[in-house]
């Protein structure tokens, strides 16, 4: 490479690097770091941890969070939010029994097709309209769910063979929920490190004035990352009927968003956008889902747990902060 | 009364206690010093205007007098009594009452509940008295000359209204003391003159004004006093009507009258710098190019451009936007570089936005090699091959979070990839050879551009638009806010481009780098173009002459008959 000076000569600040130097480092890698310490406490805790099949559900039970995050990090690369998640998983959820009398596939087609519908939907407001992202996800969040209920009533039976096979079964001894969550991760990360789309996702987040004026076409980033955002919510609600065999959309995605925007902030990508952290998202969803269930085995119980959780998203934006400071 | 600058005179009153006074107030941020020692007083009844460049410390000094800022040294009079303002609500207690070019009030809400907004007049139950309240509206914006439907939602009214209406409430809190920070940067010709007649109306009913403006013809309409900032002291003050505006300029740009003045004797003996104004090609021109550093060093060295091919690369005609430019036009030739020059608030900024399409524009034309260019559309400026360097390099132009290499290739991510997928190579082959040519200053391609000094992020940038292509290069103040060395090489990098055929369009608030760096200047002025200089005029004090505005240097179109009219 053609460097002609060290990092320290170019520096802008002087005054930034006050701050420990291992700071910046903790704030990188805590959620890995977290991640180790959690799963060596619970090795020593916890009987039968180590065991293939407690470990096949730990990946079952976070793989809708996992793919639901991946999304979400998209959307909050380009600073926004999108509160629509859970809803999109119910409603998505909810339209599959009315087509699964045309086969497994037509379906689960029909209910990814709903969460990109809504994502086109969210995402027009957002980059046509100018609405606020919390906004316009807002009236998904509540409209989404609404519409669930309207169309599936109370809770549906789903027990279909292909259903079955995609919710419960496994291939080459992996459960077939991890393998797709695994192909999204990989796809995102493709598209986030390697892609001219993704470059675009975190400049309009980091600077959208100066990506407009590079040529970026900002209004249809947005929208794209809306509709992607919608279509994988959508795929972990298909999930996630097909693994219970059934649907119920008033608590389908429950509390969902919360959870996907947990695991991608404690995952290290900054609300204030610019940046996504594809890998860390997915360690921080595994994080909090190895968390709830270390409690569960404590016999800690649900209200404490659930303190503890919000603690640990509290700390990690904290920790992020003072990387930003530093 | 004041203790170090002498009172300005109280117009058609006796002197009086200053409404506010700032006395010997120096402010320091992070060790630099925004304001020294700087002593100024407004009367009652008066409007005074606070004049400077960008820098002089004029935004300081309101935010000082407003409590937004607490002052290092000096004290803060109120009427004669000393006070400290510990935060903004203090000083709006205290009757200081400050319109933002930005109107800070709620769009949403009726213009009268607006005006009364947290002094809702109340019934005996508590509830909001809205007829009442509408009533005084009525008479309030009845007695300042404004014909508004008090009732209406405040933000369905134009940006004039609304400013009034921030005046009206100045009025009903009884402010005696009304801040315009730049009330008419955004603002229609008609607006500004009914602004006027209510800012005089509050003048007369005793009310002491500070008004902040660019348009420096606008302050002999309405001001009675006037003090100039300049690196944060003040150079003068006294009355407006005195001062002429060869003067005021100046003291503005810190420069001897006399040089100002010399622009009809001498022409060209002093400014022995301007070897490359007289014709295209400036290669070797003015700036020291550092040997080999800069692009494609001796690659066809297009030494003399055969005198300026009668077609121009950037024509632009009639250049219309809102309030901001009217009817500009110039051509810039293959290797030429056109100075664009004007004082802040001339539109010079505005008109390379516009040029480039991030600026709506209400009218005109723009072509590039003969083409017109599709108005109002940043992507098809880029494809017609023109760049813009924008002179806010923070707000436009470096994306923090990405790294220098990915900051270089943002405008061209379509021609380093296939199919969307990011080609490292040629990533790479663009970002060595940028890197290396303009010597920017990095660990590592991958490391974050925001770790870089200003210089060096100046040149990502100005790589940036060079993977481009471009044709037709527009730079917006290339050389501000970067150190001498960096300076000097972004200088002649600019003549190397123009040497190697491209069209370059300059603009710099220092006269010296433009008088030397370009072949011709356009002067604009309150958005027109106020005059053109070309060959041997393009000198320091035809240039210093061209910007103070002398009937006797406006030979182009447009300057302002009307003004005085209204």
């Amino acid at each position: 490479m053609s460097t002609q000076a060290t990092a320290q000569e170019s520096r802008t600040e002087p005054g930034r690097a006050r701050r420990r130097p291992d700071a910046a480092w903790v704030a990188r890698n805590g959620v890995y770091l977290a991640l180790v310490v959690l799963v060596l406490l619970n090795i020593v805790i916890t009987p039968y941890f180590v065991s293939a099949s407690n470990l096949r559900l730990q990946l079952i039970q976070a793989a809708p969070v996992v793919i639901v995050a991946l999304g979400m990090s998209l959307v909050i690369g380009t600073k926004g939010i999108d509160l629509g998640v859970g809803s999109v998983m119910a409603l998505s959820a909810a339209i599959m029994p009315l087509y699964i009398g045309y086969g497994t596939l037509p379906a689960i087609l029909v209910g990814v097709a709903a969460g990109l519908v809504t994502g086109f939907v969210a995402g027009t407001l957002v980059s046509r309209l100018g609405l606020q992202p919390i906004v316009a996800t807002l009236a998904i969040f509540v409209g989404g769910r609404g519409l669930a209920n309207v169309i599936g009533g109370q809770i549906k039976n789903l027990s279909d063979p292909g259903l079955v096979r995609l919710g419960s079964g496994s291939t080459l001894g992996v459960p077939n929920t991890v393998l797709v969550a695994a192909v999204v991760f990989a796809v995102v990360w493709f598209v986030v490190r390697r892609t001219t789309f993704g470059r675009g996702v975190e400049a309009i987040g980091g600077n959208p004035r100066a990506a407009e004026l590079a040529g970026l076409r900002r209004a249809r980033i947005l929208l794209i990352v809306y509709m992607v955002a919608g279509v994988l919510a959508a795929v972990a609600g298909v999930l996630a009927a097909a693994r219970s065999q059934a649907s119920d959309p008033r608590t389908l995605g429950l509390l969902m968003e919360l959870n996907a925007i947990a695991a991608v902030v404690i995952g290290g990508t900054p609300l204030t956008g610019g940046k996504v952290r594809v890998v860390g998202t997915v360690a921080g969803a595994l994080l909090m889902q190895l968390l709830v269930s270390t409690l569960v085995a404590q016999d800690v119980p649900d209200s404490v747990a659930q303190m503890i959780q919000a603690g640990v998203i509290v700390v990690a934006v904290w920790v992020q902060l003072g990387r930003k400071r530093s | 009364m004041t203790t170090t600058s002498p009172p300005p005179p109280a117009t058609a009153e006796q002197p009086t206690t200053p409404a506010l006074q700032a006395d010997g107030v120096t402010k320091r941020f992070a060790g630099v010093t925004a304001l020294s020692g700087v002593s100024f007083s407004v009367q009652p009844g008066s409007i005074h205007a606070l004049v400077g460049e960008n820098g002089a410390g004029k935004s300081t000094l309101i935010k000082v007098l407003t409590g937004v800022h607490r002052p290092d040294e000096g004290r803060l009079l109120h009427h004669g009594a000393e006070t400290s303002f510990g935060r903004a609500a203090d000083a709006q207690a205290a009757g200081i009452s400050t319109v933002y070019q930005e109107v800070n009030l709620v769009p949403l809400l009726s213009v009268a509940r607006n005006v009364f907004l947290g002094r809702e007049p109340r019934t005996r139950l508590g509830l909001v008295d809205v007829r009442r309240m509408e009533r005084e509206a009525r008479q309030i914006t009845r007695d300042l000359g404004v014909d508004v439907d008090v009732t209406g939602d405040l933000g369905r009214l134009g940006l004039g209204i609304q400013q009034m209406i921030a005046l009206a409430r100045a009025v009903s809190i009884d402010a005696r003391v009304v801040i315009m920070d730049e009330p008419t940067s955004s603002l229609e010709r008609r607006e500004v003159d009914t602004l006027f007649t209510v800012a005089r109306r509050l003048r007369d009913q005793g009310v002491a004004i500070v008004f902040v403006s660019h348009r420096l013809d606008e302050l002999w309409q309405l001001c009675d006093a006037v003090t100039i900032l300049r690196d944060g002291r003040v150079v003068h003050t006294g009355e407006m009507a005195t001062l002429s505006r060869r003067e005021l300029i100046s003291h503005m740009l810190g420069r001897d009258i006399d040089d100002v003045a010399a622009h009809g004797a001498t022409g060209f003996g002093d400014a022995p710098a301007t070897a490359g104004a007289t014709g295209a090609g400036s290669a070797g021109g003015a700036s020291p190019a550092p040997a080999g550093a800069l692009v494609g060093s001796g690659v066809g060295s297009t030494t003399s451009t055969p005198a300026l091919s009668a077609d121009p690369v950037l024509s632009v005609t009639g250049l219309d936007a809102r309030a901001a430019l009217h009817d500009v036009a110039f051509d810039v030739h293959q290797g030429e570089v056109l100075g664009l020059a004007g004082l802040l608030g001339s539109g010079r900024s505005e008109t390379v936005k516009a040029v480039y399409g991030a600026l709506a524009t209400d009218g005109g034309e723009v072509r590039v090699g003969g083409r017109p260019v599709r108005r109002n559309s940043v992507r098809a400026s880029l494809s017609a091959g023109v760049a813009l360097l924008s002179e806010d390099r923070k707000a436009e132009g470096i994306v923090p979070e990405l790294s220098v290499r990915d900051n270089i290739v943002l405008a061209v991510m379509d021609r380093v990839s296939t199919f969307g997928v990011i080609s490292d190579r040629k990533v790479d082959a663009l970002v060595d050879t940028f890197v290396r040519r303009l010597g920017i200053k990095v660990s590592s391609p991958r490391q974050l551009v925001s770790q870089l000094s200003g210089g060096n992020q100046q040149k990502v940038l100005i790589a940036r638009w060079l993977c481009t292509e471009p044709r037709v290069f527009l730079l917006d103040e290339p050389t501000r806010g970067i150190d001498v060395g960096a300076k000097r090489e972004v200088q002649g990098l600019i003549d190397e481009l123009a040497a190697r055929g491209l069209g370059v369009v300059l603009i710099s608030s220092e006269s010296d780098e433009l008088v030397e760096g370009s072949d011709r200047v356009v002067v604009l002025r309150d958005g027109r173009v106020s005059a053109r200089l070309d060959g041997d005029d393009v000198t320091s004090s035809r240039l210093l002459a061209a910007l103070v505005g002398d009937p006797a240097s406006d030979d182009a179109a447009g300057t302002d008959p009307e003004e005085g009219a209204r």
